[in-house]
Parts: C-alpha cells; structure tokens; sequence
C-alpha cells in the first residue's frame, strides 16, 4: 500500500517532527515499504482472539496514595534548555 | 594476557586475595580503551570517576566486601541514566542531558562495589542492528574477516558494549534488548548475552524504547559470569510497575551444567530457506552437544513464527512514537534554534526534526500512523493479537514438556558496516527474525558462542527458556560452553 504524499506530510505533522518537502518523496516510499511488510498479519485469523496487554500474568500493583517525593525544582530544572526563573519556557501560546 | 583479558571470576578471586587491586584492574581497563579507541565502543568515559571508583572498591576488599562484583569494571550502554553522567542514549535531542538520579540496575551494580567505567555506544534509541545509526562514530566489530581489513559491525544496538567486551576495555557490561539487541551483538563477537525474563530487571531509570518489550541484561565473556551479574542486576523494584516480585535465585550457585533429562525443542520455523550452511552447522553442532550431555531433542512447532517480525515492526514503533513524545525541546535535551516569532508547534517540529537521526524518525513516523485513527484496528490492535497467539505457540510448546529451545542467534555473521543500506530498513530488520519472537513472549534467552565460520568470524547459539527460568537457561548455556571451549579472542589490529 503506497502513502500519498499528503499522507506522509500529514503522519510528520502528527509525529511533530519537521521534514521538507524535498524529503517527502523518500519519507513516503519508505514507510510504504515498511507498510507493505506488515500486510502479511492479514494473513493471520484473529478471531476470538484477544490483543495482549501483559506478557506476563501479573496485575498492576496499587501503593499507598502518598507523597514519596517533591521539593527538587532545581534539580528538575537543571537539564531544562531554556529555563527561566524557575520555570520551563516554551514559545508564547496564548495572544 | 593483560588484567583486563579475565574471566569476572577469576578476577573476583584474584581481588580477594588480595593479589591484584581493584585500582590496577581499572586501570588495566582505562589503558584498554585507551588504545582502542578506534572502536569508537565508549561513547563517555571519566578515568577520575574510575580511579576514585576503584579506590573506594578496594577498601571495600579489605573491609571484607564479599560481593563478586566488588572492585570489577564494567561498561554501562548510553541508556541507563547514570547520576551525574551524561546519557544521550546515542541521539542529538538528548545532546547535554545529565541525569540527577540512577537507574535501579546501576545502582545495583554500584551498591555491590563495582566500577562504572563508562557509557557504551549503541543505535540511536537502541533503534538499530549495527550500531551505525549513532550521533556518535559507528562502532566497529574488533573482529575482522580473514584477510580483509573492512570494518564490520559488532551488531546493534547495544553495540557498544558487545564490542567492548570482545576486546577485553571491561570485564562485563550492561546493555538492554528489544528485538534482540544484546543477543544479535553478543553472536557477531563471540561473547555472551543473556536477555531476562520481561519484568526480571526494573526498567526504571533506562531511557524507554518499547516498554512493554524493553529488558536490561549482561554481557561477559562466560555464561558463569553472566550468572554473576544477572543475580545482582535482577530483582524486585517497587518503581517499575511490570517488575517481578519473585526471588531471585543465586544463579552462580546454581551452575552445574547437567542437562540431563532435560527437553529441548528444535523450532521447525526458524529453518530459513537460503540460511547459511555454516549457520545450520552449528545448529546441528549445538542439538548434538545437549543430546551428549543428555538431554533429548524433539522437533516443535511454532507456528505464528513468520509473523514475529511485522508484529514487532508495528508494536515496537507504535510504543517508541507514545516514549519519545517526551522530546519536545522543553524539558531537557536539545531544543532547535528559532527567532522569536516562532509557535511552539513548529519549536517542537524542529527541535524534533533536527534532534532525532533517520531511523527514528522513521520508526516514530511508522508508530504515529498505525496509531492513528482509522488505523488503529487494522494495524495495532491485530499486531497486539497476534502476539497472543505468539506468545501461544510457546506455552504450549513449554506445557507439552519442552524445558528449553535452540535456535541460531542470527540468520548470518556479522556483515560489513555500510552493507545494508538505509534505503532498506527491511533487510536490516530481518537480522532479529531469531530473537524479536522471545521479546513479543516475554522469555528469557542467552546467546553463547559456538564457533568462527570459514571467514574467521563468531557465530551464536541461542537457548530460549520459560519465564523466569534463567538458572535453567544458563545450565543449558554452560553445558554447550563448555563442549565448544570457544576460547578465540579477535587477532588485534587495533
């Protein structure tokens, strides 16, 4: 199954990640390779079948609902690249 | 043989008494590394964090540390975060990140007195099978085919610490496998590589891939040392909700190599049309070693095994685009350049765009589609049940009695860098058509050295075990170890 170059524009867009469109062409024919490859699971019969959602038999433990840990701004901030006093900095986003 | 050239053991032995130091053995390491550095296999190393380290570990020894790591080198692949470090996990949009906290598995390792020497090179992400989609320099296989001077690959993605080991820079290092990348680089080096039961190590603290396949293991250059490490690295930890609260057994301990009465299965499916001859050798070679030893070799099926690689290639992207959404420019990592009248889309796009490598771009791009709406059903939820009849296939190969099955590590030997073109993520992804189907069941499986093909390079046996038998696992391992007394070592160009 070929994706159409709008397709490959549209699947950067969601996966925020930048191409040019000099790149689409490339980008496109490689995820419909990689697509085509995965046409074999129709091969598969699944009915009944039910998806995983744990490889091993455990359940999801509970904890006690309370504060472990907290006060370390400045170690979260640390490998922040644009910090600003004492915040994480983002474009403005709001008018 | 230099210091570094030992067995964990022997070495552990020698420490204790009191006949080598922890601060010469290190240094035996950082003069190793030194001297290779055409191996590109560290991708960071600080020789006074290691001294300081070694110092520490020996008056440890002479207070009476007990633990056989105590005072041993090891390497550590760029994905566990390391407090105070730097882990890149080999990609640009992690450029600068220094973590201010410990994986658990490397906390381990130091509370047992043993020495970080440093971070491995690996693929991007851990996103590869050669080591060559790296913001570093790819790594290059210490290890060369007869009469050539090429550069091969030490496989992927833990690449680092597969050729690390090879060339005796540590006596044992840390990698984590997805789709097969401890086992795949342990075959292309004569090592050996054990990749845990899902949920035997926490994952907490490793830069995440694909979490519900991700598991860290060890690399050595003996099955005996492996035990060594995994009895350490393993265990309960309550800040990894998937991790496993069951005991840990003293693996070295339990070590005997007797196989007798033991099942192994023999996978009809994973007989490749066109697979090397010399691959099939030593599938033979292998059956009869454990049927020596005497266990008994049946025939099995698993019949979903040709679907084990497309359900990975969905599975494995659709959990990488969710894991690496975390890279955004904001937080920490690289954040792209941009005028003031940037949008914080287009900052996240570019940050992204320029941060992330080819590959994963390609995987997170292929992740964000079968994710998508209109899609979801046709792609990830039917990948996610046919890993159930995956996983299947082994419960009922393991209930018919089966204790263990032997496959090859790889369809082939270590193949050239450059050789599989990134025009062709297909042809590399069939290098885990052996291994991802152990990672879609969550087993436990070990790759050992078996013995060089007509080229002078390694080849892996791979033993696959039920869950949480990994003592099992390794008997099996020791015992075909130990009846093909691989002792070659690459011939030094380095």
């Amino acid at each position: 199954m070929g994706l159409s170059l709008d397709e490959a524009r549209n699947v950067a867009h969601l996966a925020r990640i930048h191409v040019e469109e000099s790149e689409l062409p490339d980008i496109a024919n490689e995820l419909s390779v990689i697509l085509d490859f995965m046409e074999q699971l129709n091969e598969v019969d699944i009915e009944g079948v039910e998806p995983m959602t744990s490889v091993t038999p455990m359940k999801l433990r509970l904890r006690k609902d309370k504060v472990t840990t907290g006060g370390e701004k400045d170690l979260i901030l640390s490998n922040a690249p644009l910090p600003e006093q004492g915040f994480f900095s983002v474009p403005k986003v709001v008018e | 043989m230099g210091l570094s050239a030992l067995t964990i053991s022997e070495a552990s032995t020698l420490l204790d008494k009191g006949e080598i130091t922890s601060v010469e053995l290190s240094q035996a390491c950082l003069n190793e590394i030194e001297a290779a550095r055409e191996l590109n296999a560290f991708s960071w190393l600080d020789p006074d964090l290691v001294m300081e380290q070694a110092k520490s570990a020996d008056k440890q020894l002479s207070n009476g540390n007990t633990s056989s790591l105590c005072g041993i080198p090891i390497g550590i692949k760029d994905l566990f975060c390391v407090k105070g470090s730097p882990t890149q996990a080999a990609s640009k949009i992690l450029e600068g990140f220094k973590p201010e906290y410990e994986s658990t598995v490397t906390q381990k390792l130091k509370d047992a007195g043993s020495v970080f020497l440093g971070k491995l090179n690996m693929d991007e992400f851990a996103m590869g099978s050669s080591t060559e989609h790296t913001v570093y320099n790819p790594v290059i296989s210490p290890w060369r085919s007869k009469g050539s001077e090429n550069p091969l690959t030490a496989g992927g993605s833990s690449g680092g610490s597969a050729a690390a080991v090879a060339a005796d820079l540590c006596l044992g290092a840390l990698g984590t496998d997805t789709g097969g990348s401890i086992r795949q680089p342990a075959a292309f080096t004569g090592v050996v590589g054990l990749k845990p039961t899902y949920g035997r190590c926490s994952r907490w603290g490793i830069v995440a891939f694909a979490s519900s396949l991700d598991q860290a293991g060890p690399f050595a250059r003996s099955v005996e040392d492996i035990a060594l490490l995994l009895e350490v690295i393993a265990g309960y930890d309550p800040k990894d909700s998937t991790s496993y609260k069951g005991e840990v057994p003293q693996y070295s301990k339990c070590l005997t190599s007797d196989v007798r009465g033991k099942k192994i299965g023999i996978p009809k499916e994973y007989r490749l049309d066109g697979m090397p001859g010399e691959i099939e050798k030593i599938w033979e070679e292998g059956k009869a070693i454990l049927k020596d030893a005497g266990a008994t070799i049946v025939d099995i099926s698993l019949p979903h095994t040709k679907f084990a690689l497309p359900t990975y290639y969905v599975i494995a992207p659709a959990e990488a685009s969710s894991n690496l959404a975390r890279y955004d420019g904001v937080r920490y990592g690289y954040r792209a350049a941009l005028d003031s009248n940037t949008n914080i889309v287009d900052m996240y796009k570019r940050t992204r765009g320029e941060g992330f490598g080819a590959e994963v771009k390609r995987r997170v791009m292929i992740g964000t589609y079968v994710l998508s709406q209109g899609f979801y059903e046709a792609y990830y939820l039917r990948a996610q049940k046919i890993r159930t009849l995956i996983k299947k296939d082994f419960e009922d190969v393991f209930n018919g009695g089966v204790d263990a099955i032997l496959t090859p590590t790889t369809p082939s030997p270590a193949f050239a860098l450059g050789e599989i073109s990134d025009d062709d993520p297909i042809k590399m992804y069939l290098n885990d058509v052996f291994t991802v189907t152990v990672n879609l069941a969550g087993l436990p499986g070990i790759s050992v050295p078996a013995r060089l093909d007509s080229k002078g390079l390694p080849l892996g046996l791979q033993l696959i075990g039920r869950p949480w038998e990994e003592g099992d696992l390794m008997n099996l391992a020791q015992s075909i170890e130990s009846n093909v007394q691989f002792n070659h070592k690459p011939k030094r160009w380095w």
